[in-house]
């Protein structure tokens, strides 16, 4: 180094200080949550039979916020009965643009009502504002105003095939992205002629009521669509219930096997959409600074709560201790704390069972020999809170880098060689997602062809769109959510062609 | 990652400015460049850009921007009267009100700066010129120089020079970073700051490489616009040169500041940019030594803002001075 | 009289990794023709004879499924050129066991294997997609073979069933592991024998003739198996065999049963049954 190098770097900035970002949260008011909530079955919300209530809480304050009706056998018996009413009778019958055009106010109610679905999404789940206000309600209402355009244009969607709807989809949805995943499962299933029965997740129910509410004032047929609240037992007994033609599931790999074997022999259609492991794979020719977001969007979008979270980092060696350390200085600027606050990055983890999951694995992590990192951050008293972490030091034999963690939790690996990171990133029973970063057009086009992964981001991470069909291989499910492909699980071309199911 | 300065071999003969790097050093360094995903670098932007400021956060940010702010008039038609009242607003942005701070610097050019200089003195606004063949940078390189040594022999605190956009994009690197370091020579005592005239360099590719050269050429800033295209600083732009100032700082320890000049004309802007500043830089950038903003209108509207925020009132134009 | 010559008998063996290797368990079950009597043994397969054609089949997967997809159609086809000059041989086992008009079987084969050869490089325009998405990226999605299937072949028709399910799952990439119709093997294995000596790599077509019930839980839980064909599994065992692939995530298709003569039983999505969609973005920036 030069003298002038060291009198340049001795130079101080006559002026350093830390800028704190006032406080700007996004206000509450604009809900209205109900004490209480019945089950919406037949176009109405109704008491449950089972005559039992839960408490939704919000995660980040652990306060209440309303009690929830649990829906037992009968209530679900009841709900598959109203739904296979309204197809029969209505739903199936109506013409394809009649359809469209209830799924196109969905829409546009969703649009009219977002910033409400927002802040009520963030109250009940825990994610940033600023994820439920630009992800989740734009893709909700693209979704419904997507797949209404297909209500009436399926003759074009299959060529040489005739489609029918099925009947009755039961549908069984997850709480990280709770109105977005019913937008996902309502919107194709409407679409295609079907009825439904949706059962939301039981931490995260109050958006999916909300939007039975809309679905009253849009006046769709009554029956057509019907919400059971509850847990586990509600699921069962809905994806049992002999009158539902197509079970789709959202969640985790454990239960979706348990779904598969309860749903074996029955001839129902199903389609799985579980766990994932994905592996983001950054070469040292990467756009870095690029590929450091993608990384952060990767894993701690929606506190990594994303079946397809990239939780598996690997590095090329060459680039990897520039890229930790710009990966460290960034976790550092994540604003961990309100999700109502605009400014949030990262919110609260979903439950305090979640949290108890996610301390158990990083725990894991520590014990297993991986060197943990946590930015400091002030975490909030009450609530369920976990800090952005990332583990280097880790080896394909590690738990935390083999289980799904759907947490903010990031597992580090190096590689040497194209072949290597593939190995290694294919070396998982999931195969949900996975991320390439380098700016080699043929190596990318080499790596998305080999990667089993149903869906592939090179350069960019956790982009979703209506469009665009989403789905895994492997572990991570079977079908496809999102485009032309999202259409056929719910249509029946069997029966329509004249074959024996 | 491409600028693995550290891996340079550093020449013997230190050209004055340069850190070290000779001109075929930063050739490579410049060809080695990390690539900058265009879509990428955009979302990031506007995700910063997102940011909700309020309160005091933006009162701290509205007097920030203030005293980073380089109040600029570089029109054919400027006086020396033109210049006084522009001196007389930047010491003073608010008559009414002493706890608005001074500006950082005047901006005007060269043949003006003896005005300026006479009229700043004893203020702590500094006194900016541009030279070097401003906006274009193509007029003989002795001709360039002259004008900086001139503008500083006249008063200048700081130099606002061109990156030679010609030589740049047509490969000359070499000759494109010669030129800056001897700008900085030229310079003396005086700050440089290289303006890369992101408008014209068609990719974010090209605003990173052309960072990273002028920095190693010895620029004690790079600058986004001239202000004279119509497409100045941009959000992106202007994340890229931060990006490659902090990875700069990195790799030497030297600490090159960033302004941000070109359409700059509201309050909200200013803080979006501060807020990059914030989140790519960090604190130690956050004053008048590493970040400035040139503009001309940009000043009363922060003055609005900040009266408005202490008011409770949206403001009216009749109520600032126009200088 | 020159004295009566005695005929040379064939000996039907599995078909595993490209090679005709006897049962590992050394069993062998008799098939009958259509009056009761004795035509020939087949191999009776064993569980590990079954865990071999899996292994088997995954390591010819990544050739296969990257060879490209004009070459796979042309393979295809030859298989049908070479079924073509042994009609009258698979004609004559199928009267053999009882089938009756087995030429129209035969005929009816060869047509399918050239009706899929051809979607070989055509299925990705039906299936595959460019989606609108919104935002600077370039989206598509195009199918890929989902690895290793596990076909159990339908009882009846032997041939013609086989062929209809087996050509679309390979044509795409997949490799298979058959389970061959357990009352009519042999025209299986005297397909194997047109597969060994046409262009299909080892490996990439396995035929197992044995009991299915023995066979079929141990295909269905295989966790190297990606997915299962259950057109020949019996009604009756069918809960139990997609409980079973619930245990790796099988995809498990179930068509219906069509008159496998019409051209009903054929169909692209037959094809795109056995393949993963897989989307890719990529930004589009300057």
């Amino acid at each position: 180094m030069t003298d002038q190098l060291e009198q340049a770097t001795d130079q101080k900035p006559r002026r350093a200080a830390p800028w704190e970002y006032a406080p700007a949260p996004e206000a509450k008011d604009i809900v209205t949550i109900r004490p209480r909530y019945g089950l919406f079955i037949g176009g109405r919300f109704v008491e449950p039979r089972s005559g039992r209530y839960f408490e939704t809480v919000s995660p980040s304050t652990e306060q209440r916020l309303a009690q929830v009706a649990e829906a037992g056998k009968e209530d679900v018996d009841a709900a598959v009965k109203a739904a296979r009413q309204a197809w029969e009778e209505r739903w199936r019958n109506l013409p394809g643009r009649e359809r469209a055009k209830y799924l196109y106010r969905i829409a546009r109610a969703l649009q009219d009502r977002s910033r409400e679905f927002a802040v009520l999404e963030s109250m009940d789940g825990g994610k940033p504002i600023k994820e439920s206000r630009d992800v989740d309600l734009p893709l909700a209402a693209a979704h419904f105003f997507y797949y209404a355009g297909w209500a009436d244009k399926l003759d074009y969607a299959f060529p040489g095939r005739v489609a029918r709807p099925l009947g009755v989809a039961g549908q069984v949805i997850p709480w990280n992205f709770p109105l977005l995943m019913a937008a996902w499962k309502l919107a194709p299933a409407l679409a295609c002629g079907n009825t439904a029965v949706l059962k939301p997740a039981e931490t995260t129910p109050l958006t999916a009521l909300l939007l039975a509410q809309v679905i009253q004032e849009v006046d769709l047929p009554p029956g057509v669509v019907n919400i059971v609240t509850g847990a586990g037992e509600t699921g069962a007994a809905l994806v049992a219930h002999p009158g539902v033609d197509k079970v789709a599931f959202t969640g985790s790999t454990e239960v979706g096997k348990v779904i598969r074997r309860v749903v074996a022999g029955t001839g129902k259609r199903l389609t799985l959409e579980l766990g994932g492991k994905a592996a983001n794979i950054v070469f040292d020719d990467a756009p870095l600074d690029q590929a450091v977001e993608g990384v952060v969007n990767g894993i701690y979008f929606n506190q990594g709560h994303v079946c397809c979270a990239g939780s598996r980092l690997f590095v090329q060696e060459s680039v990897f201790e520039l890229l930790l350390e710009k990966l460290k200085e960034r976790l550092q600027t994540l604003r961990v704390g309100d999700p109502l606050d605009k400014n949030t990055d990262v919110g609260a983890i979903n439950s305090r069972e979640q949290l108890e999951k996610i301390e158990e694995l990083v725990g894991s992590g520590i014990e297993e020999g991986a060197e943990i990192y946590q930015p400091e951050c002030v975490l909030p008293e009450r609530g369920f809170w976990f800090r952005p972490t990332l583990f280097t030091g880790v080896s394909q034999s590690h738990r935390i880098a083999r289980e799904e963690i759907f947490g903010p939790v990031l597992s580090i690996l190096t590689f040497r060689t194209p072949d290597e990171a593939l190995e290694k990133a294919n070396n998982t029973p999931y195969g949900l997602s996975a991320g390439v970063w380098t700016e080699k057009g043929s190596r990318i086009l080499w790596m998305t062809q080999r990667l089993r992964a149903g869906v592939v981001w090179a350069n960019t991470f956790n982009r979703f769109d209506p469009s665009s069909p989403f789905g895994g291989y492997k572990e991570s499910g079977f079908g496809r959510e999102g485009g032309l492909h999202g259409l056929e699980p719910y249509l029946d071309f069997d029966r329509a062609n004249g074959r024996r199911r | 990652m491409a600028t693995s300065s550290t891996e340079i071999e550093r020449s013997g003969a230190v050209p004055p400015g340069a850190l070290g790097f000779t001109a075929t050093q930063a050739a490579g360094l410049v060809a080695r460049t990390a690539a900058v995903d265009a879509v990428g670098l955009e979302e990031r932007a506007a995700s910063l850009a997102k940011r909700s400021i309020k309160r005091e956060a933006k009162l701290w940010a509205l007097d920030l921007a203030i005293r980073c702010m380089d109040l600029t008039t570089l029109e054919g038609a400027d006086t020396a009267g033109k210049v006084v009242a522009v001196c007389a607003k930047a010491v003073r942005p608010d008559p009414t009100d002493p706890s608005i701070p001074s500006v950082g610097a005047v901006c005007i050019y060269p043949l003006l700066v003896p005005v300026a200089a006479g009229q700043l003195k004893g203020t702590t606004v500094r006194v900016a010129s541009v030279a070097g063949g401003f906006p274009a940078g193509l007029a003989p390189l002795e001709e360039r120089l002259g004008e900086i040594r001139e503008a500083v022999r006249s008063g200048a605190d700081e130099v606002d020079i061109v990156l030679n956009r010609s030589a740049f994009l047509s490969g000359r690197y070499r000759q494109a970073f010669e030129e800056i370091a001897a700008s900085r020579e030229a310079c003396g005592d005086a700050h440089l700051k290289t303006i890369l005239e992101v408008g014209e360099l068609g990719s974010y590719d090209q605003v990173r490489r052309a960072s990273v050269l002028a920095m190693a050429a010895g620029s004690d800033f790079i600058k986004t616009s001239t202000g004279k295209l119509s497409t100045g600083a941009t959000l992106p732009a202007a994340l890229c040169m931060m990006e490659a100032a902090r990875d700069f700082h990195h790799e030497t320890g030297r600490r090159v500041g960033v302004k941000v000049a070109g359409g700059i004309r509201q309050s909200k802007q200013a803080i979006q940019y501060l807020v990059l500043l914030y989140e790519t830089l960090g604190p130690d950038w956050m004053g008048p030594d590493l970040f400035r903003i040139g503009a001309s209108t940009l000043l009363n509207d922060v003055l609005m803002q900040i009266a408005k925020e202490r008011t409770g009132r949206y403001q009216g134009p009749d109520y600032f001075t126009v200088d | 009289m020159t004295p009566e010559r005695l005929d040379v008998r064939k000996t039907y063996k599995l078909f595993v990794g490209g090679a005709f290797p006897r049962s590992e368990s050394g069993r062998s079950y008799p098939i009958h023709d259509g009056k009761g009597q004795v035509l020939a043994r087949a191999a009776r397969a064993s569980r590990k004879d079954l865990r071999e054609a899996v292994r088997a089949a995954r390591a010819a997967w990544r050739g296969w499924s990257e060879a490209t997809a004009s070459n796979r159609g042309q393979i295809l086809y030859r298989v049908a050129e070479l079924m073509e000059g042994r009609a009258d041989q698979f004609a004559h086992e199928l009267a053999g066991q009882g089938t009756r008009r087995p030429e129209r079987e035969v005929t009816a084969a060869i047509d399918r294997w050239v009706w899929y050869a051809g979607w070989s490089d055509k299925v990705h325009h039906v299936v595959g997609t460019v989606n609108p998405v919104a935002g600077p990226y370039f989206d598509f999605t195009f199918p890929e073979p989902t690895g290793v299937v596990g076909l159990v072949a339908p009882e009846q028709p032997a041939l013609l069933g086989l062929v209809s399910r087996l050509a679309p799952i390979i044509v795409s990439g997949n490799t298979a592991v058959v389970v061959a119709s357990e009352g009519t093997p042999l025209p299986a294995i005297t397909l194997a024998e047109v597969l060994a000596t046409s262009d299909v790599p080892g490996g990439v077509v396995n035929v197992l003739t044995g009991h299915k019930k023995e066979l079929v839980p141990w295909l269905a839980g295989h966790m190297d198996v990606n997915a299962i064909d259950l057109t020949g599994v019996p009604d009756h065992l069918v809960p139990e065999v997609e409980a079973t692939a619930a245990e790796n995530v099988k995809r498990t298709i179930r068509d219906g049963s069509p008159d496998f003569f019409s051209e009903a039983a054929q169909s692209p999505y037959a094809v795109s049954a056995f393949m993963e969609m897989k989307t890719v973005w990529h930004p589009m920036g300057a």
